[in-house]
């Protein structure tokens, strides 16, 4: 190399973006970043599908009457808005693509121990897509999400087959992503990262991972059972033929429910980075943190049954599962707790990424409680299969992992595109979300309460108020989705160029250009201090 | 790179300790045991099992790791089947309310 | 590790990829990658193994009526052939670390041959059942007490066997990849891990069938003929 004097002008120097082009170079890229951007907008037309969903539920349910949709295609729109949301947007969102991009650099890794897997991995999520796709425009599922026994595998005539085989193939999507992620944290952290100096984002990861590779495989199995069932008449899950439709929903929910902590866990992540880059203080008890979320991975594993209550199950069985669910509740406070403390006293800067934590801890902890509701056995046969429900597990999906995604995807936007979004707007969309989002929801804990149940297109008069209240809050939350995507793209193009460390944060992700070189890092990094080195002095926020 | 190269003759031990387990949970199959035969059988699995992870798959020289992760397969395992046959052995004990 | 730069991961070995700094971090990497998956084959196995102990205790005459129908014979066989075909696995292994190409060779087309003789007889096990009408479904025949409850057997059975048959096509399918690629000397002493790797998938197909075969086969009382 001759010697320079001055810097090469920013425009020309290759980044992971502009290394190559062409439609080529990004389908058949091996680059976790690129991976991460292919995943990023697969994602964002899935949630777009799903949120088309959502406003027909909506639209229906102003009225008490069912004036809009048949019941047949009621059904269908709720089932489908909880397949997209929850199996093609929420379990990918932040793993697949924050993950993604984050996991290796943040280990100071050029790339995922597996690279032809996490391309492989997002091939078989588009094929998983397909099927289900095909499902919606073939007549749709009508089973809800959780494709009960035996009316999914015996009696309904909507396209089960086609959704569960999506499914099952998706399922291998998140698997080898779990199993890339704990090889890649086990096997490449760069020199002097140990354990206990990994950002709390890993550690999330981590123990999301773990959750994939155990659960998914069980939520695979029944869905071949049913699958079976449904081509065979074998009956393992028919009453009429020896079977129990029970045991289904114990395969279902020994990974549906791990699989809500697949969910929030890396949102969880995200919002420990957050609150510590923008109240310039190392995490309040980071061991405490870390060990959190692991023990929200292993305990999610013990309380499936609480989906269960008034199933059938048996009710020695119910108490277990109710004493189990109440543990969960004391990993997560210890996180809300922690990164409350960690707020305390700190030199707090108001950029959008936080207003998203806050948002989340706020929310989370409203989620969180009322599920303490539901894990009460008496409480629960109230509760079941009512709004509130509805309303308990969008604050946790919604108002937790949404919140944690978009807060995330604020955060490392200028790092993936190497612009900076316009924060004007940006808290603008985040305070309408807010807003839209309690709007829609918390008079779903009153409908429930009052005995609405879910799942059907009428509804008595009296409960048309709150209903009216909910779709109006979901006009609102519609717009800050939209606003954002707007800028977002907007700024990828006329976005001020960023720096390489726009926040001062720490981090090694920081520490590199942005957007990133193709191989991260030029001389691996050696790591030497704990995380979240912050100093109230060294606030240098733009 | 460290690999442990085991001699021939380990394997071929293991291979014939495997053929005696699997004609002795056939011939114990032939005595009624009532409840006991199951676990019985289930003893024999367990320690073929063991013996082709050990020896086999080397994880008798395998890094602790490796080790967690077999540890965690059959914990989770154990609970998967155990909470859910915690359903499945309690629900005689209260009587089937009328009409079921 | 003192320095590692992007620059001299290219001076190492062909078989090096990019994103590791050295042959020892990719081969960890490799093993324990194929160990997390063998966990997520565990539970994809678990859940049948869970669903199959359910309906057991709760059937167990006609688990036990279902089961005398089967063909120790030749489910015995296919055990032996089984546990056979792992021992010349992990003898493969063997003479991968030692690099010897030929025994390499050897062991590994023994392995597939055995891996094939496995699954000729699981088709003539499944055709005999296919006669003798005890394929679950509409057209289930089964004279004896019980009826009902053995077809439920039948169902564990043949999801349970043919589960495990479809992993056993994959191996023999990656047998097949890495004969050929033996061959061609791929592996050497300091390359023989993507054998053990392999090598750990076979032994588990292996250990699911050793689970298998008592609980499928030797259920019933067969009493001293």
């Amino acid at each position: 190399m001759s010697t320079v004097l001055t810097a090469p002008p920013v425009e020309t120097k290759t980044n992971y973006l502009n290394e190559s082009y062409g439609i080529k170079s990004w389908l058949l890229t091996k680059d976790h970043k690129r991976i991460a951007l292919l995943y990023l907008a697969a994602i964002t037309f899935f949630f777009a599908v799903g949120g088309f969903f959502a406003v027909l539920i909506r639209l229906e349910l102003i009225t008490p009457a069912g004036d809009l949709m048949q019941p047949e295609t009621y059904n269908k729109a709720f089932t489908m808005h909880g397949v997209m949301m929850i199996f093609f947007f929420l379990i990918p969102a932040v793993p697949a693509v924050l993950g993604n991009f984050l996991v290796p650099m943040m280990i100071g890794a050029r790339d995922l121990a597996f690279p032809r897997i996490n391309l492989l991995s997002w091939y078989i999520y588009m094929v998983g897509g397909v099927f289900t796709l095909y499902a919606m425009v073939a007549g749709g599922v009508d089973t809800g999400w959780t494709f009960y026994t035996p009316y999914s595998s015996t009696y309904s005539n909507t396209q089960v087959m086609a959704t569960a085989i999506g499914i099952f193939i998706l399922g291998f999507s998140s698997i080898l992503t779990g199993l890339n992620f704990i090889v890649t944290i086990h096997k490449m952290r760069a020199p002097g990262l140990t354990w206990f100096r990994l950002p709390l984002f890993i550690w999330a990861h981590y123990a999301t991972s773990v959750i994939q590779i155990l659960g998914t495989p069980v939520v695979a199995i029944a869905i071949v059972l049913v699958g079976l069932e449904r081509a065979f008449r074998i009956g393992i899950f028919d009453p009429k033929l020896g079977g129990d439709p029970i045991l289904f929903q114990h395969l279902f929910w020994f990974y549906s429910h791990p699989a809500v902590y697949i969910m929030i866990l890396p949102s969880m992540g995200v919002i420990s980075e957050l609150v510590t880059c923008f109240s310039r203080k190392k995490i309040f008890g980071y061991g405490f943190v870390a060990m959190s979320s692991v023990a929200i991975a292993v305990l999610g594993f013990l309380v499936w049954g609480h989906h269960m209550f008034v199933s059938g199950q048996s009710v020695y069985a119910g108490m277990v599962f109710s004493i189990l669910s109440y543990l969960v509740a004391i990993p997560s406070a210890i996180k809300v707790f922690n990164w409350t403390a960690t707020l305390y006293r700190g030199s707090i800067s108001y950029q959008t990424p936080l207003l998203y934590a806050l948002g989340f801890i706020g929310l989370f902890t409203i989620g969180g409680l009322t599920g303490l509701f539901l894990a009460n056995l008496a409480v629960d046969v109230h509760l079941h299969d009512t709004y509130f429900v509805v309303g308990h597990f969008h604050y946790i999906m919604v108002g937790g992992a949404i919140m944690g995604y978009l807060g995330g995807l604020h955060f490392w936007w200028p790092k993936i595109t190497g612009r900076l979004y316009p924060e004007g707007w940006a808290r603008l969309s985040a305070l309408v979300l807010f807003v839209g989002f309690n709007l829609t929801f918390f008079p779903q804990f009153i409908l429930g309460y009052l005995g609405m149940p879910r799942r059907y297109h009428a509804y008595p008069e009296e409960f048309q108020v709150l209903n009216v209240m909910s779709s109006a809050g979901a006009s609102i939350l519609a717009v800050g989705y939209i606003i954002p995507m707007i800028y977002l793209i907007w700024s990828m193009r006329y976005g001020k160029p960023a720096p390489a460390n726009p926040w001062g944060a720490t981090g090694l992700e920081w520490q590199i250009p942005s957007p990133p070189p193709s191989y991260n890092f030029e001389k691996t990094p050696v790591v030497t201090e704990e995380p979240y080195v912050y100093s109230h002095e060294e606030a240098q926020v733009v | 790179m460290v690999t442990h190269i085991e001699p021939k003759r380990v394997y071929l031990a293991v291979f014939a300790a495997l053929m005696v387990l699997t004609v002795l949970t056939v011939w114990v199959s032939y005595f009624d045991m009532g409840d006991l035969s199951i676990v019985v059988a289930l003893a024999i699995a367990v320690t073929k099992a063991t013996l082709v992870v050990l020896f086999f798959m080397h994880a008798r020289h395998s890094p602790r790791l490796t080790k967690f992760v077999i540890a965690a397969g059959f914990c989770w395992l154990v609970i998967l089947i155990g909470l859910t046959l915690s359903d499945y052995f309690t629900r005689t004990w209260l009587p089937l309310p009328q009409g079921w | 590790m003192s320095e590692h730069t992007a620059v001299a991961a290219v001076e190492h070995p062909a078989v090096l990829q990019h994103q590791f700094d050295d042959l020892e971090q990719q081969m960890d990497a490799s093993t324990l990658g194929m160990w997390v998956f063998l966990l997520t084959e565990i539970m994809f196995f678990g859940g049948l193994f869970a669903a199959y102990t359910v309906y057991r205790a709760a059937y167990p005459e006609g688990f036990a009526a279902g089961s005398l129908r089967l063909d120790l014979m030749l489910g015995g066989l296919n055990t032996v052939v089984l546990i056979a075909s792992s021992l010349t696995m992990a003898l493969a292994v063997r003479a991968a670390q030692l690099g010897k190409r030929q025994d390499l060779v050897a062991f590994l087309s023994a392995t597939l041959g055995l891996g094939l003789v496995f699954l000729v007889v699981k088709v003539f096990e499944y055709h005999h059942k296919y006669v003798e009408r005890l394929i679950p479904g509409p057209n289930f025949f089964f004279d004896g007490p019980h009826a009902a409850q053995a077809h439920m057997m039948f169902c564990f059975y043949f999801a349970m066997t043919g589960m495990h048959a479809l992993h056993m096509v994959v191996g023999v399918g990656l047998l097949t990849y890495f004969i050929a690629k033996a061959r061609s000397g791929r592996y050497t002493a300091q390359y023989y891990w993507p054998v053990e790797v392999m090598g750990l998938y076979w032994h588990f197909v292996d250990i699911v069938w050793i689970f298998l075969f008592p609980l499928l086969y030797l259920i019933g009382h067969r009493g001293v003929h």
